[in-house]
């Protein structure tokens, strides 16, 4: 058994009256890949702002490798290890795809304005290293060949891979996928299951993902997380999850 | 038809009641009173044609319009011309050009000229500042002039109270208007788009008002005389040398000429604008150049990425305010005199306007549009009084046949060798 490297508890967000999520609770084990389900408007990705600090959870903890990070600012947690895409992909649309890469690895450059005003040695060499990085995940998601391209011209599924890339360039520590499989065709679902497997098993990733698509989750998860209306309703193995006959109800309304 | 027929009687009647009161009425002083006379009959007869054509134009709106979309679209800049001249390997060959004209100009052109010409650099200099913060971090900044005042009163102030040099004020005018571009921004930063635009317009107003009134310090409305010229290597370009200085002239033996001065002013002028262009140049390619321009398409992902969105912002409002601040100490040098008057909204609407024009985050264009915004007015002094006419109408074609500006310029990408 693999250590814990997120665990919430008691995770409470509220929007004046509304409750959207309640006492939420999960574990992500290091290089486990965990799934989010429940019906549209469950709380989802409200759990997924609280996490990543795009909310203030109203109640709670996070702990982020035994650290409590809740309440901390987006770009904080970020810097600590936990990055996350969006349910509507956000890629800087007029840049190219590997300058969207570029971006990614701002924290790991040398920005020092005077090396970069006079390109000093260092200068060129952490650009130089960059770009090697940048080229290195390009391949990894099949994309090398679009490089130059601006963002915003490439194909869903593409854009969705490259989100992905931008992702992997911060090095995370956990990666947080937001619906990754929305609006792609079965070919594209293949070939994202396919890159998760390779995330996990040759860049040791650690991914918590929100996912409809319940042929996916049950063949790529260890563990299911199922929310809502707000509040945790079942949790376990897939197996478990599957044969569960709360979960049953809820997705497909009372018989 | 009969629509047509009222909005077109609406609008004739509109241009009427404009233009009559305006241009057909005319105040006269008569002995100790003021009276009012009609205009000459031309003048009227010119409204009441204004009014009929005006008529005819919307009565015939739809014939027109037809008329008009039946020719052949023809561009004004056919797009592959288009593409060429916004390649960034274009625009520097053009840059290398321009340069070397400048470097010329000065030998040639006549007094006037060249002392123009130094004013355009001015204005380079600030448009260039202002393309940092308005056309690559995406932030609109209505008070760019309060920078360009603090920097200016930073040389005054130290020259006049504590004798320091220009040179060694340059450096300081450009850090005193960065640490004041990096106090405001800390708290205003937060706010967006117009809220951002409002904040600052106050802040270039209320440094101009703080100047005014410190008239202890500042002199008030009077503001500073006899500030120093710069000196080449402490050669002073002034007819008689001050106690223990020696001047220009004398140094190499020549006769004593008063364009040196102004060729010696136009040079450092030159100087700054090039090393203003040099690292603007440089900070597009640098990390964070590429930060500004994500944090503009996107904040969110951003944070999401773990970039500082308050920390990249205020680095281009520090910047952008630095070069603001040497423009500023420049302009003193160069006047000799300042009041809080050369700092008011409209020069911060003209450096505005200059990075507009010339297309955002486009040196270039900058540079052509400090042009074209400085010399048309001199070129046209007779037709002074219709100078803001002649800027509205500017900015309305503008907006019409060019709204990405003069030059604008496609963005220097980089590129992963050995692919498309």
């Amino acid at each position: 058994m693999s250590r814990p490297l997120l665990q919430a508890s008691g995770l409470s967000m509220r929007f004046g009256g509304l409750l959207a999520v309640n006492g939420v609770g999960l574990t992500v084990n290091e290089k486990q890949v965990v799934s989010m389900i429940g019906p549209n408007g469950a709380g989802k990705t409200t759990v997924f702002n609280c996490l990543t600090g795009f909310y203030k959870p109203t109640a709670g903890t996070i702990l982020l490798d035994g650290e409590p990070i809740q309440g901390l600012a987006g770009h904080e947690i970020a810097r600590k290890g936990v990055v996350r895409t969006f349910q509507n992909v956000r890629l800087f649309k007029e840049m190219t795809a590997v300058e969207n890469l570029l971006v990614a690895q701002h924290r790991h450059l040398n920005t020092n304005f005077l090396s970069g005003l006079f390109k000093t040695p260092s200068y060129r060499k952490s650009e130089r290293e960059a770009m090697e990085h940048a080229e290195h995940w390009l391949e990894a998601v099949d994309l090398k060949a679009f490089a130059n391209r601006p963002a915003g011209t490439l194909a869903y599924g593409q854009q969705r891979r490259l989100e992905i890339a931008r992702c992997m360039m911060t090095r995370p520590r956990i990666l947080m996928l937001d619906e990754p499989a929305a609006g792609l065709n079965p070919r594209e679902t293949d070939d994202l299951k396919a890159l998760i497997g390779v995330l996990r098993n040759e860049h040791n990733a650690t991914v918590l993902l929100i996912e409809h698509d319940m042929k996916l989750v049950m063949s790529i998860s260890d563990h299911i997380v199922v929310i809502n209306q707000g509040t945790p309703l079942a949790d376990g193995t897939p197996e478990q999850i599957r044969d569960n006959p709360e979960v049953i109800k809820a997705y497909l309304g009372e018989a | 038809m009969t629509r047509n027929l009222k909005s077109a009687l609406f609008s004739a009647v509109l241009v009427l009641a404009v233009a009559y009161p305006i241009l057909g009425l005319k105040l006269d002083i008569v002995g100790i009173n003021l009276a009012v006379v009609g205009a000459s009959s031309t003048t009227v007869l010119v409204i009441f044609a204004a009014a009929l054509l005006m008529f005819l134009r919307v009565l015939f709106n739809e014939q027109i319009s037809a008329m008009w979309r039946s020719r052949p679209q023809k561009q004004l800049v056919s797009d592959k011309a288009s593409n060429f001249l916004t390649l960034p390997s274009t625009q520097r060959w053009f840059l290398g050009a321009l340069v070397i004209a400048a470097l010329v100009w000065p030998f040639f052109g006549s007094r006037g000229a060249v002392d123009i010409a130094t004013l355009i650099l001015i204005y380079v200099m600030l448009g260039l500042g202002l393309n940092i913060v308005v056309g690559l971090a995406g932030l609109l900044d209505l008070g760019y002039v309060g920078f360009y005042a603090v920097g200016a009163y930073t040389y005054a102030l130290l020259q006049h109270y504590f004798g320091f040099g220009f040179w060694i004020c340059l450096p300081l005018a450009g850090l005193a208007s960065a640490t004041f571009g990096f106090l405001l921004g800390f708290p205003v930063l937060r706010l967006r788009g117009d809220y951002l635009a409002i904040v600052t317009l106050g802040f270039g107003e209320i440094i101009r008002l703080f100047l005014r009134n410190l008239t202890d310090i500042t002199g008030g409305p009077n503001g500073i005389s006899n500030i120093e010229k710069p000196t080449l290597f402490g050669l002073t370009f002034e007819r008689k040398a001050a106690e223990g200085m020696q001047t220009f002239h004398e140094y190499f033996g020549l006769e004593y000429n008063s364009i040196n001065k102004v060729i010696f002013l136009y040079l450092v002028a030159l100087l700054l604008a090039l090393l203003a262009l040099f690292v603007i140049n440089r900070l597009l390619r640098m990390p964070i150049g590429r930060a500004w321009e994500a944090l503009r398409e996107d904040e969110i992902a951003c944070r999401a990425l773990g970039l500082n969105p308050t920390i990249i912002k205020l680095s281009a409002f520090t910047l952008g305010a630095a070069f603001a601040g040497f423009a500023g100490s420049f302009f003193a040098a160069r006047q000799g005199l300042i009041t809080p008057e050369s700092f008011t909204f409209l020069e911060s609407a003209i450096i505005l306007a200059i990075v507009v024009l010339g297309g955002m985050g486009s040196q270039l264009g900058v540079i052509l549009a400090a042009i074209v915004m400085i010399l048309l007015p001199e070129l046209l002094r007779e037709f002074s009084e219709y100078r803001m006419l002649g800027f509205g109408a500017l900015m309305v074609l503008m907006m019409i046949w060019r709204p990405q500006g003069f030059l604008p310029m496609q963005r220097p990408v980089m590129k992963l060798k050995g692919e498309r």
